[in-house]
C-alpha cells in the first residue's frame, strides 16, 4: 500500500487520473480510480496544478511580527496554494547576513507549511551604498540565489553593475525594484491627470521604464542574469520584450493585483489601495496581460504585503504602501488569464509554478506531475466561488482589496513533499518535519 | 400659509375686490388705531405678506400723505420646526433704514394658522431693535391657534377643518387675487 | 448637503443656492445684534491640522453668529506621534457629539477619510486638504466675483477669469476651476509648465504659459501664492525670473480692463506673485474676500446643519 492516492485529479485539466505518492515522490499516474493507498483523497475532478511558488513575498518576521510572521504568512500561502515563497530582505533586521537568513529559513522549516525561501538584500541595510555578503548568503543554510533591495530601487548605475557581475558567481539572481527615487520623492499614486485631480504626488511610468531600461542593458552587458519585480506599466512591457528579443537573459513578475485593479479606486482616498509601484490605467493592466500571456512577462508574484491596521485606517498620505496577496492570487489570476482565454493551465501553472522555482532554482518545485517528481502539488476547484472577507484570512493583516468581491476558484487540497499541508480547504499540521530543503 | 392643491373640492371664498376691500379697511383701521402713522413700520412676512404690505403701505399713503417704511422680514432662521426638514432657502429680510427702535411694527401676513410663524417673526424683530409695539395684520384668520398670539387688524375670519388648505393668491405673485379653501375630506 | 469635501460635488443649483444664501447673511454684519438662534445646540468643531488663524477664525465666527457651540482643536501636522492621530481625534470628536468638523489637514483626501471611514457620524467641511481642494474658499472668490461684476444675483456666465500662480500645489486653483466652470465661467490658468498638473488639458479650463497674452481679456484675475522655496525643487530657477514672467505688477495691471478686479486668496507674497503696490491698490478686493469669507461659511454651515441632518441619527 503506498502513503498517498489522489483519485480522479486532472493534471493541468488533462483527463482524471490517479496519483500514487510514496514519501516524498509521485510514484505513479494511472487511470483513475484503479489505485488504494492507507490514505485516499478523494477528488471530483478538480485541476491538479504544481505546488504555486511565490518568488515576492512579505512576510515581516523578523521586525514587524504584528503584522504578519513566517507561521501566518505561511498558513495564508499554503490556503493558496503556494508550496514555496520567496520572503523578501526589507526585515527589520535586514537580511543582508547569512546570520538573518537563515534565521527566517529555520522559522519556515518549523511551521512546516511551504518551503521558505529567503531572499537576501543586494546592499548593506538597503542603503543602496554598499553590497551585502553575498556569497555568506549564498552559502549558508538558507542557500540564497534570489538578491533584492525590494521597497527600494538598486539606482546606483555602477553598484548594480557590480551586483548583476558578482551573483553570476553561484547562479544568483538580482531582483530589481525599478523606481527612479529622484522622480518618485514623496509618491503617492500613479502620476495621471487623476493624480493632477486628487491632488497626490504622482509617481509617473518613465521612473519604473527608466530604471528597467537601464538595467537590461547592464545585464547584456556583462552576461548576467535580470529579474525585474513588479511591472506595472505598458512602457516596462515594451522594453522587456524588447531586451528578451535581442536575448537579453531577463525574466519579469506582475502581481495579481496589476492585472485586476486601476487607479480609479484611488478616488476613494481608502488607503487599501495604496501600492508600490501604484495602480496604473487600465491600458497598463490590457499590456500586463498580454505580457503575461505571451511570456513577456515571465511569471505571477504576489508582493504580498502586510500591514498593521494602524498603518491603512488612516488619511492616505500617512498609510504604509501595499496589499496582501496569497490567498487570492490563484482566484486572480483564473479570473483575468484562464475566463479570458489568453491562458490555459498548463499556463498557469507555467506562470505562478515552473517558471518561478526556476527562476528562484527551488528545484523541488514546478516539477511535471509524473513518476519520480517531488509531491508538490495544489488542487483547485475552478467551478466554486467566494467572496474574500478581510477577516477571514489566515495573514495576520487585513489589507486585501478585494474584500466583498466574489472571486473564481477554490484550493481544496494542497500536497507538500507528499503530504497534505490543506485538506477541503483547512490547513493541516501533521507535525512531521518537512522534507529536505530544495 | 398654504399654498397646495388638494384632491377634492376648492370654493373662492374672496375675490379680488374683497380682497382689495379687505387691504383698503385694514389700513384705516391702522391709521385709526395707531392715531395716525407717525412711528409705524410695516413689515411683510415673505413670500406673500410682503406684497400685501406693500399694498397697505399704498393704502396709507393714500389715506394720511406720509409715506410709511415698508420692508421685508424672513423668519426662516427662526422657526421653531427647522430640525423637522431640510434645511430651507432663505427669503429676503430688507429692514428700513428707519430701524425699528421706537417704533410702532406692524407685522403682516396672508395667512394667519398655529401662530408659530408669528413667534418666529417676534424673536427676529427682536434681534433688530426694540420697537416699542408690535401689532399683527392678517389677511386671513383661519383658527387652530397653537400659541397665544393674536391679530390685531383681520381681514377675514375663516372657519375651517384642519384637512383643508387655505390658498391666498396675489397679483404680484399668481397674476390674479383670491382666496380659496381647497380640500376637506374625501 | 451632508459633506462639503470638493466643490466638484456641487452642480450649479446647489452653488447658486449656498451663494444666495449667504447675501442674505451678509446683512447680519450690520445689525447690532450679529446673532441668529438658528444652529442653537449644534457643535462645530473646528480640527485644524495646519495652522491658519485667518481660515479658523471666519469659521468660527460663522459658527457662533448661528449660535453654534465651537470648539477649536489644533492638532500639529502629520509628523505626528500615534496617540495623535486623525482616526484618534476623530473617535475623540465623536465622543463629544460634535455635529460638524471643519478641518484642515496637510494630506490630500484626509477629509473624504473622515467622511467615510466610518470614526464619526456628523457632517464634515474640507478648511482645505493638502493640495487637492478649499472648497469654501472658492465660495467666496465666486461670491465675491458675483457681488462686484455680476451685482450679486444669478450665476458668472461668460465672466472671464484667470487665475496664475503654482497650480500644481493649489487646492484653490482646484477648487475655484470646478466651481467658477459649473457657475458659467471661462477660466484661464497661467503658470509656467513645471507648475501645471499632469492632465491640466482635462480640465475645464484654458491653459496658458503666457499672461501678458490674457491680461486684456481678463474680467478679474486671481493670484496664487508661490512659495520661493519651489525653486529648490527646480520648479523655477529664481524667484526674480518667476516674478517677472508671473508676477502682477503695476505695468502688467494697466493692461488689465478698466473694471477688472485683482484677487487673491492670501496670505500674500508681496515681490513675488504680487508687487506691493498692487496687493494695496483699491481694485484689489482681498479684504472683501475675507468679509465674504464669513458670511459663505455661514450659509455652508446653515444648509449643512440647519435642518434636519441627511444621514444622520
Amino acid at each position: 500500500m503506498s502513503d498517498l492516492v489522489l483519485r480522479g485529479v486532472r493534471p493541468l485539466g488533462a483527463e482524471p487520473v490517479d496519483v500514487i505518492i510514496v514519501g516524498d515522490r509521485i510514484l505513479d499516474v494511472v487511470a483513475a480510480g484503479t489505485a488504494s493507498a492507507t490514505r485516499v483523497i478523494d477528488t471530483d475532478g478538480l485541476i491538479a496544478l504544481p505546488g504555486l511558488v511565490d518568488l515576492h513575498t512579505h512576510l515581516r518576521e523578523p521586525g514587524r511580527e504584528d503584522a504578519e510572521t513566517v507561521a501566518t504568512g505561511s498558513h495564508a500561502a499554503a490556503l493558496g496554494g503556494y508550496t514555496a515563497v520567496f520572503a523578501m530582505a526589507n526585515t527589520d533586521p535586514v537580511a543582508d547576513t547569512a546570520g538573518v537568513v537563515e534565521q527566517v529559513w529555520r522559522l519556515g522549516r518549523e511551521t512546516a507549511l511551504v518551503d521558505v525561501h529567503p531572499v537576501g538584500a543586494v546592499t548593506v541595510g538597503l542603503a543602496g551604498v554598499q553590497l551585502a555578503e553575498l556569497g555568506a548568503m549564498a552559502s549558508s543554510a538558507a542557500q540564497v540565489r534570489v538578491f533584492s533591495d525590494d521597497g527600494k530601487c538598486v539606482w546606483d548605475a555602477s553598484l548594480m553593475r557590480r551586483a548583476l557581475e558578482y551573483v553570476k558567481a553561484f547562479d544568483g539572481v538580482i531582483a530589481q525594484h525599478a523606481q527612479e527615487p529622484r522622480l518618485t520623492e514623496g509618491a503617492q499614486m500613479n502620476e495621471s491627470a487623476l493624480s493632477g485631480v486628487l491632488g497626490l504626488t504622482g509617481w509617473p511610468a518613465v521612473a519604473e521604464e527608466s530604471i528597467i531600461a537601464r538595467d537590461v542593458l547592464l545585464a547584456h552587458h556583462v552576461g548576467s542574469r535580470l529579474h525585474v519585480c513588479h511591472v506595472s506599466t505598458a512602457g516596462s512591457v515594451d522594453i522587456i520584450r524588447w531586451a528578451k528579443a535581442r536575448g537579453i537573459d531577463v525574466t519579469a513578475e506582475v502581481t495579481p493585483h496589476h492585472l485586476l485593479l486601476t487607479e480609479e479606486l484611488v478616488r476613494s482616498y481608502d488607503p487599501v489601495f495604496k501600492v508600490n509601484p501604484p495602480l496604473r490605467r487600465a491600458e497598463d493592466v490590457e499590456a500586463l496581460r498580454e505580457g503575461l500571456a505571451d511570456g513577456t512577462i515571465d511569471i505571477v508574484a504576489t508582493d504580498h504585503a502586510p500591514h498593521a491596521h494602524e498603518d491603512k485606517d488612516c488619511e492616505w498620505g500617512a498609510a504604509s504602501f501595499g496589499m496582501l496577496g496569497l490567498q487570492t492570487a490563484l482566484s486572480v489570476v483564473i479570473e483575468t488569464m484562464l475566463t479570458t482565454g489568453r491562458l490555459d493551465w498548463a499556463g498557469v501553472a507555467d506562470r505562478m509554478s515552473i517558471a518561478p522555482a526556476r527562476i528562484g532554482r527551488a528545484t523541488r518545485h514546478g516539477q511535471s506531475i509524473s513518476p519520480g517528481s517531488v509531491a508538490n502539488l495544489v488542487l483547485v476547484d475552478p467551478t466554486q466561488t467566494w467572496i474574500v472577507q478581510e477577516t477571514q484570512l489566515a495573514s495576520k493583516s487585513r489589507n486585501t482589496p478585494y474584500a466583498g468581491m466574489k472571486l473564481p476558484g477554490r484550493v481544496v487540497h494542497v500536497v507538500k513533499d507528499g503530504r497534505p499541508t490543506v485538506v477541503e480547504a483547512r490547513v493541516v499540521l501533521d507535525g512531521a518535519v518537512a522534507g529536505s530543503r530544495s | 400659509m398654504d399654498a397646495g392643491h388638494t384632491a377634492g373640492s376648492s370654493r373662492i371664498v374672496l375675490d379680488a375686490t374683497d380682497v382689495s376691500r379687505a387691504v383698503t379697511r385694514i389700513a384705516h383701521e391702522i391709521v385709526e388705531r395707531n392715531k395716525g402713522i407717525a412711528d409705524v413700520v410695516l413689515l411683510g412676512i415673505p413670500s406673500r405678506g410682503l406684497p400685501l404690505a406693500q399694498r397697505i403701505a399704498a393704502q396709507l399713503e393714500k389715506i394720511d400723505g406720509g409715506t410709511v417704511p415698508c420692508g421685508s422680514l424672513d423668519i426662516t432662521m427662526y422657526r421653531d420646526d427647522l430640525r423637522m426638514r431640510p434645511a430651507r432657502a432663505l427669503e429676503s429680510t430688507a429692514i428700513p433704514s428707519r430701524g425699528v427702535d421706537g417704533a410702532t411694527v406692524v407685522l403682516v401676513d396672508d395667512v394667519l394658522y398655529s401662530g408659530r410663524t408669528i413667534r418666529a417673526a417676534l424673536d427676529a424683530v427682536s434681534d433688530f431693535g426694540r420697537p416699542r409695539s408690535i401689532q399683527l395684520a392678517v389677511l386671513v384668520d383661519r383658527g387652530h391657534r397653537e400659541l397665544p398670539i393674536r391679530p390685531d387688524y383681520v381681514g377675514k375670519n375663516l372657519p375651517t377643518s384642519l384637512d383643508e388648505k387655505v390658498a391666498v393668491r396675489l397679483t404680484e405673485i399668481d397674476g390674479h387675487d383670491d382666496v380659496a379653501i381647497l380640500g376637506g375630506a374625501e | 448637503m451632508r459633506h462639503l469635501l470638493s466643490t466638484g460635488d456641487l452642480d450649479a443649483k446647489e452653488a447658486i443656492l449656498v451663494l444666495d444664501t449667504a447675501a442674505e447673511l451678509a446683512a447680519l454684519t450690520d445689525r447690532s445684534v450679529k446673532k441668529l438662534p438658528t444652529l442653537r445646540g449644534r457643535t462645530v468643531v473646528n480640527l485644524f491640522f495646519e495652522d491658519s488663524t485667518r481660515t479658523r477664525i471666519s469659521f468660527e465666527i460663522a459658527a457662533k453668529r448661528l449660535s453654534a457651540d465651537v470648539i477649536n482643536f489644533a492638532a500639529k501636522g502629520s509628523s505626528v506621534s500615534k496617540g495623535e492621530s486623525l482616526k484618534d481625534t476623530a473617535l475623540t470628536l465623536e465622543a463629544m457629539g460634535a455635529d460638524a468638523v471643519v478641518i484642515r489637514h496637510p494630506a490630500s483626501g484626509a477629509p473624504h477619510r473622515l467622511a467615510h471611514a466610518g470614526w464619526i457620524q456628523g457632517s464634515v467641511v474640507n478648511a482645505g486638504d493638502g493640495t487637492h481642494e478649499h472648497p469654501t474658499q472658492a465660495l467666496l472668490d465666486a461670491f465675491t466675483l458675483r457681488h462686484r461684476l455680476r451685482q450679486g444675483v444669478g450665476d458668472l456666465d461668460g465672466l472671464r477669469v484667470t487665475i496664475v500662480g503654482d497650480v500644481l500645489h493649489s487646492r484653490v486653483a482646484r477648487s475655484n476651476v470646478l466651481l467658477l466652470s459649473t457657475l458659467g465661467a471661462d477660466v484661464t490658468v497661467v503658470a509656467p509648465p513645471t507648475l501645471l498638473p499632469t492632465g491640466v488639458e482635462t480640465w475645464p479650463c484654458a491653459v496658458t504659459y503666457d499672461i501678458d497674452e490674457v491680461l486684456p481679456t481678463s474680467d478679474a484675475i486671481m493670484m496664487l501664492r508661490v512659495q520661493a522655496e519651489r525653486m529648490q525643487a527646480a520648479y523655477f530657477p529664481s524667484a526674480r525670473e518667476y516674478s517677472r514672467r508671473y508676477g502682477l505688477d503695476s505695468e502688467r495691471m494697466s493692461k488689465l480692463p478698466q473694471d477688472a478686479i485683482v484677487m487673491h486668496p492670501g496670505p500674500m507674497n508681496r515681490g513675488m506673485e504680487i508687487s506691493a503696490d498692487v496687493a494695496d491698490h483699491g481694485r484689489s478686493v482681498m479684504v472683501d474676500q475675507v468679509a465674504n469669507g464669513v458670511s459663505v461659511r455661514m450659509a455652508v454651515l446653515y444648509l449643512m446643519l440647519g435642518g434636519s441632518m441627511e444621514g444622520a441619527a
